[in-house]
């Protein structure tokens, strides 16, 4: 039986805007909306399999990649050559940004997202992506490094 | 190169917290969670309510802060608990009907399973005393077909989850002392003015 688990509603208004960030860095704000529903659903069917001593932020971007690269896969089918995550509906100054972060692929893109709006460790990113630890560095690092080309 | 990339990373995200409104609503309606809770405004204080896919689980007054009401229901009940004022609606209507003096009944679902058998034959017993009128422990013992087991009744209705819903301040002492009341005699006596039948 699960046993202290904080209410849903909790994990719910403490992280909902970190689960935002990070689908807008991997799918655009369009398709967050979307993956967002679709994040906090698979959650809570899961939650009451958590174990009370685990971290629900790592937790909850885990899913919200997940649903990512899910969406990511579906719409490489049916939209073949589209870029993953436009940069319209963002502030002009940072449009350049979200250019390039959507050009990165999903990998890189995950592990920085994650270094920077989870301040996630290496090993919690290397869970949430589900690869080595030494495959996420190499993915965080190449990320920044094409990133620091481009801007 | 790191400034502006961290600050698109992590610039405020408002779409979320509609989003987080919006899938709670949803997981509510679609009885994808066990429980969903709202608070309402009354003249009595703010009340809490509870309910899950077959009725209304709890209603109390919020005296405390919400946070720690909501982490012992978590705890007691399940965990899997969302705010939706939706979802609650049909109960906080009726609820506002009855404290403007408009509603003598209570019809939305009642979720009874919580409770032990005779409990629940205590609070149906009591749930059964018409608006405006009063019985007593003795009385709702008897109804709940124990007639000696007064103080078992009076616990069964010190702890009823569903408060003002089935109307516990409707059970007096027997020669028509007040009895008590979880929620504070004062609010004892303000449903059963609002019933016009306070007795002094």
């Amino acid at each position: 039986m699960p046993q202290r688990l904080p209410p849903f509603q909790v994990l719910l208004e403490r992280h909902s805007e970190d689960v935002w960030r990070m689908l807008r860095a991997m799918v655009g704000v369009q398709a967050a909306e979307d993956c967002f529903q679709e994040t906090f659903l698979a959650a809570l069917r899961a939650y009451p399999r958590l174990r009370a001593d685990s971290a629900p932020r790592a937790w909850l971007l885990t899913i919200a990649h997940n649903k990512a690269i899910d969406h990511l896969r579906r719409s490489r089918r049916e939209r073949p050559g589209e870029l993953d995550a436009p940069g319209e509906e963002h502030p002009v100054a940072d449009a350049a940004v979200w250019r390039a972060v959507a050009e990165l692929p999903p990998r890189q893109r995950a592990a920085v997202a994650l270094r920077y709006i989870g301040d996630l460790s290496h090993r919690e990113i290397a869970a949430t992506i589900g690869c080595s630890e030494a495959a996420s560095r190499r993915s965080l690092h190449d990320g920044l490094e094409t990133l620091r080309r481009k801007l | 190169m790191s400034d502006p990339l961290a600050r698109a990373l992590r610039a405020p995200a408002p779409q979320a917290a509609a989003a987080a409104a919006r899938f709670a609503d949803r997981a509510a309606a679609e009885q994808r969670t066990d429980l969903a809770y709202a608070t309402t405004a009354s003249p009595l204080g703010e009340l809490l309510l509870v309910s899950g896919p077959r009725g209304l689980v709890i209603m109390h007054y919020l005296d405390g802060p919400l946070e720690p009401a909501l982490e012992q229901i978590a705890l007691r009940r399940s965990p899997r608990i969302v705010r939706s004022a939706a979802a609650l609606d049909p109960w906080r209507r009726e609820l506002d009907e009855y404290f403007a003096g408009r509603r003598r009944r209570f019809e939305s679902p009642l979720d009874w399973r919580s409770m032990t058998p005779f409990q629940r034959a205590v609070l149906r017993a009591t749930a059964a005393i018409p608006y405006g009128e009063t019985s007593t422990y003795t009385g709702v013992a008897l109804a709940a077909g124990s007639p000696r087991a007064q103080r078992a009744a009076g616990n069964a209705l010190g702890a009823n989850p569903l408060a003002i819903i089935v109307p516990c301040h409707r059970v007096l002492r027997a020669g028509g002392a007040f009895g008590g009341y979880t929620g504070g005699l004062h609010r004892k006596h303000f449903l059963l003015e609002l019933e016009s039948l306070s007795r002094p």
